[in-house]
């Protein structure tokens, strides 16, 4: 049976069907929505690749069903910021050049920013604890760190 | 980019590009081979296109796979063009436009693909200088370029002018004179990777993100147990899943299409299959007797001088070790992913092949097609460090796009690339030396038992798993690299037993062969300066053929790098739980090429057998760097990626399949885990460029093991170094 399903994503309010509502939001994003900032790591919660925020909160999409996204506020990286007006931390992660292949930065990018919300001013250490289930295995983790701090430090 | 623009074809024609002839759409002719322009490596046509306005489009047959070499190969264009860089556009790997450059391994793509792209670039400099001079009536030594415009003291002429007038049909001369380094204004600069403005604005256009008209889901179901077959597929245990269209069940191959992704995942996950029994795999807790007991099928020897076998019965002292490094996952952060799609009786991939041209090949040979109707195209995927499955995942997207008559999109799940992808395969190397008694060493004597193979394709698994043609080869890379050492000893021999067969399907990860030799060369030969109670550099250094001054300097740089204190290993503070050592390795990529050097600086828990390693010092000469950033990025990524490797990672699996399906299982580097990394750069503008997306990785196991040893006098000889290992070790030591 399906069911429409509402709610807010990147500042629109849009209605998504699904004919199962234990789907997993990420798919509902990339598939339904055309929003492919957030991407399928593991779908185990385990890497952080899909993250993005619900009610401002980082979020991993590939385990919240979709359902319980409904009524909530949904940011992904493309709502984050956008070439024309970018977030401080995607201007910082193309300062350090914090990104090989890509594919952690949309976890990288998403979890620091809701920590940056609440944390204007980490330590470095606490930048890492914040990232300890975020995966990356190009090695680009000093650089996400610095971009981090950099970001940070522009208040 | 923005949204993938499938239809290159509609491009390239839009772009008015100077290659001429291709086919301008209609039916395919099936004996015509499908290639939309030239694509010969000896044609400048087949690297390069100037279009009408000037732009220029880079074709290469390598491809970034997250390395930044894209902006690499667009600043080469750039630079012998005499364009600015914005005018440069490149596309990667695709069969119907790109030369076929051979895979993207073995860090060639600078030192093979971006020379000879070099040196079409250069030709047609030349061509358009001297078609410019004469327009100009000028002398050829009496013009210059300017953005793309040809300049004279009698006016000026664009290269957009030029190709009005006439096409580049050329041959490549590889001896077209390129810029001498003082010229050079774009190449060796450090400009920001071209890629990443995207992926952080969630742009990036992977292959992941490729949507085709018509396309469906699809997921593999390979069977729990490797060699099992599918005795019986119960279609109807998914008939309720909305919006399934198909089983797809040939042999041991299994997979399901369905209309939208989660429901092909529900069906992939919920098909109920009777899968028959199969118990092919060696016990790993016995892993290296299985290994020294697995058949020989050849003897390479890869290195021999003097009888050291010899001189090391009248040596004063001997020693003897064995080294072995586990079997690895590439785990890259993206599963792979392709899509297929057949359309008047040919085949287009979409996929992040290393190898779209041999990917072509072995799909046509799958299905029985002639190769000239397969068309396989490069997309960005996650980093894969080697063979992993991107190849597997455009072979199952095609079998069941065949089924289904529609384009299919196929991304494994995450237990399928870590129980699927090929693995690294397990290494083991015996070492024997004799030292006089001033502790030079006088014989030198390896062994590594390695499964036979080098660096060609890789069967496809579906291939494999359905009972369809293939090439039947075992492909672990060129893993006998290394073993020979780049020092002057009176007396060597090394030797490599190449294995008839592997436990996993074996394939290349990021330095493969050349780590594990090098880990236990560096680690053995620490043990030798320990054994002679000479410094660990200067005991390299005495070692080192008089004429390696690039390899002396790189140690000379690390040590003053490391702010390296001379005493031999190991230190001999051994008061309280924690306790600190340093540890060193030189290595001469493939003893021609890219030199590095490393120090490691580790915290050693004496009680808990946990090891930290705090900070990491590089040096690193590949010679000519087009783009040091880019050097520097990829030199960071190999010693975390490595450190990873040497601290945590192991495959594990039980007697009838990998059983570290996850990121809980296979555990790899964490944020808090990575040392502080400190990297020199050595630039040689006069020189080759060499490749930088491996060597450094080489370095790392040896470093960490001599600097364990350093610090705790216990020698770490099993990657990866797991606390309970260093228990044990430090048992027997
Ligand atoms: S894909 Fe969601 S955490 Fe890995
Ligand atoms: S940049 Fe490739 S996984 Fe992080």
């Amino acid at each position: 049976m399906s069911q429409n399903l509402a709610m807010t994503v990147n500042g629109r309010n849009v209605t998504v069907t699904v004919d199962d509502p234990e789907m997993p939001l990420l798919y509902a994003l990339r598939n339904e929505l055309g929003l492919t900032g957030p991407h399928f790591g593991c779908g185990l919660g385990q890497c952080g690749a899909c993250t993005v925020h619900l009610d401002g909160e980082a979020a991993r999409s590939c385990v919240t069903p979709v359902a319980s996204a409904a009524g909530k506020t949904i940011v992904t990286l493309e709502g984050l910021g956008t070439p024309e007006r970018p977030h401080k931390l995607q201007q910082a992660f193309i300062a350090e050049q914090a990104v090989q292949c890509g594919y952690c930065a949309n976890g990288m990018i998403m979890q620091s920013a809701a920590f940056l919300a609440r944390t204007p001013r980490p330590t470095e250490a606490q930048v890492k604890e914040e990232l300890v289930n975020n995966i990356c295995r190009c090695g680009t983790h000093p650089r996400v760190v610095a971009a981090v701090m950099r970001a940070a430090a522009q208040g | 980019m923005n949204a993938i623009n499938m239809n290159r074809r509609s491009w390239l024609k839009a772009s008015g590009a100077l290659v001429v002839g291709f086919a301008a759409g209609g039916l395919p002719n099936p004996a015509a081979a499908w290639t939309e322009k030239p694509v010969a490596g000896d044609q400048v046509a087949a690297f390069l296109a100037i279009d009408q306005e000037g732009k220029v489009t880079v074709y290469i047959g390598k491809v970034d796979l997250g390395t930044g070499v894209r902006t690499g190969f667009m600043q080469i264009a750039a630079e012998e063009l005499d364009v600015p860089l914005s005018r440069v556009r490149v596309i990667e790997g695709d069969t119907a436009l790109t030369p076929d450059q051979g895979a993207t391994y073995g860090s060639l793509s600078i030192q093979v693909g971006g020379v000879a792209l070099r040196a079409a670039a250069a030709t047609a400099r030349r061509e358009l200088l001297s078609r410019a001079a004469d327009r100009l009536g000028v002398p050829v030594a009496g013009v210059g370029v300017e953005d793309g415009v040809v300049v004279a003291p009698t006016g000026r002429v664009s290269y957009a002018e030029l190709v009005r007038a006439g096409g580049l049909e050329l041959k490549v001369d590889p001896a077209a004179p390129i810029k001498p380094p003082n010229a050079r204004r774009i190449v060796g600069r450090e400009i920001p990777r071209v890629d990443i403005p995207d992926k952080v604005f969630g742009h990036a256009g992977y292959v992941h993100d490729l949507k085709v008209e018509g396309m469906l889901h699809g997921r593999p179901v390979r069977p729990p147990r490797m060699g099992a077959v599918a005795e019986a597929v119960d279609e109807a245990s998914v008939a309720h899943i909305p919006g399934i269209v198909r089983v797809v069940h040939q042999g041991a191959f299994v997979g399901v299409v369905a209309e939208n992704e989660w429901s092909a995942i529900k069906a992939a996950r919920d098909l109920k299959v009777r899968w028959s029994a199969w118990a092919g795999l060696p016990d790993q807790t016995k892993i290296w007797e299985h290994v020294r007991a697995s058949q020989v099928a050849q003897v390479q020897v890869t290195q021999e001088r003097g009888d050291p076998a010899a001189t090391m019965t009248g040596a004063a002292r001997r020693m003897s070790a064995s080294y072995d490094f586990a079997i690895h996952t590439h785990g890259s952060m993206g599963p792979s992913c392709a899509v297929a799609e057949f359309k008047d009786g040919r085949l287009t991939t979409w996929s992040a092949s290393q190898a779209t041209h041999n990917l072509r090949k072995q799909l046509a040979m799958m299905l029985a097609m002639p190769v000239e109707q397969v068309r396989c195209i490069y997309l960005e995927g996650a980093g894969c460090y080697g063979r992993n499955g991107h190849e597997d995942a455009a072979a199952d997207a095609a079998l069941l796009a065949k089924a289904v008559g529609r384009p299919v999109r196929v991304q494994w799940m995450r237990a399928d690339e870590h129980g699927w992808d090929p693995k690294g395969p397990p290494h083991l190397v015996d070492l024997r030396a004799g030292l006089d008694a001033a502790g030079n060493i006088v014989g030198w004597e390896s062994e590594a038992f390695i499964p036979k193979g080098a660096g060609g394709n890789v069967d496809l698994t579906a291939a494999e798993l359905s009972g369809l043609p293939r090439e039947s080869l075992q492909s672990p890379g060129n893993i006998v690299h290394n073993l020979a050492l780049p020092y002057a000893l009176p007396a060597v021999k090394t030797t490599c037993h190449r294995l008839e067969t592997t436990p996993f399907r074996p394939s290349w990860i990021r330095t493969p062969g050349r780590m594990q030799n090098t880990f236990a060369n560096e680690s053995f030969l620490d043990e030798c300066a320990a054994e002679a109670k000479v410094d660990p550099i200067d005991y390299r250094l005495r070692m080192l053929p008089p004429e390696e001054t690039r390899g002396r300097e790189v140690l000379e740089r690390v040590a003053r790098l490391a702010n390296w204190q001379k005493r031999p290993s190991p230190q001999r503070e051994l008061a309280g739980e924690w306790v600190t050592g340093r540890g060193v390795t030189y290595c001469k990529y493939e003893l021609v090429r890219t030199y590095i050097a490393g120090v490691a600086e580790v915290s050693v828990n004496r009680g808990t057998g946990e090891i930290r390693v705090t900070r990491f010092f590089c040096t690193h000469d590949c010679g000519q760097m087009i783009n040091p950033g880019g050097v520097r990025t990829q030199v960071e990524g190999n010693i975390i990626h490595t450190l990873s490797r040497t601290l945590f990672e192991e495959l594990t699996y039980d007697r009838g399949a990998v059983t570290s399906l996850d990121w809980g299982s296979y555990r790899v580097i964490a944020f808090p885990e990575v040392p502080q990394i400190t990297v020199e750069l050595i630039d040689r503008p006069a020189e080759a460029p060499w490749g930088a997306g491996e060597p450094a990785a080489a370095i790392v196991p040896s470093a960490v093991s001599n600097a364990v040893f350093d610090a705790t006098g216990v020698r770490m000889r099993s990657v990866p170094f797991l606390p309970a290992k260093f228990k044990a070790a430090a048992q027997s030591t």
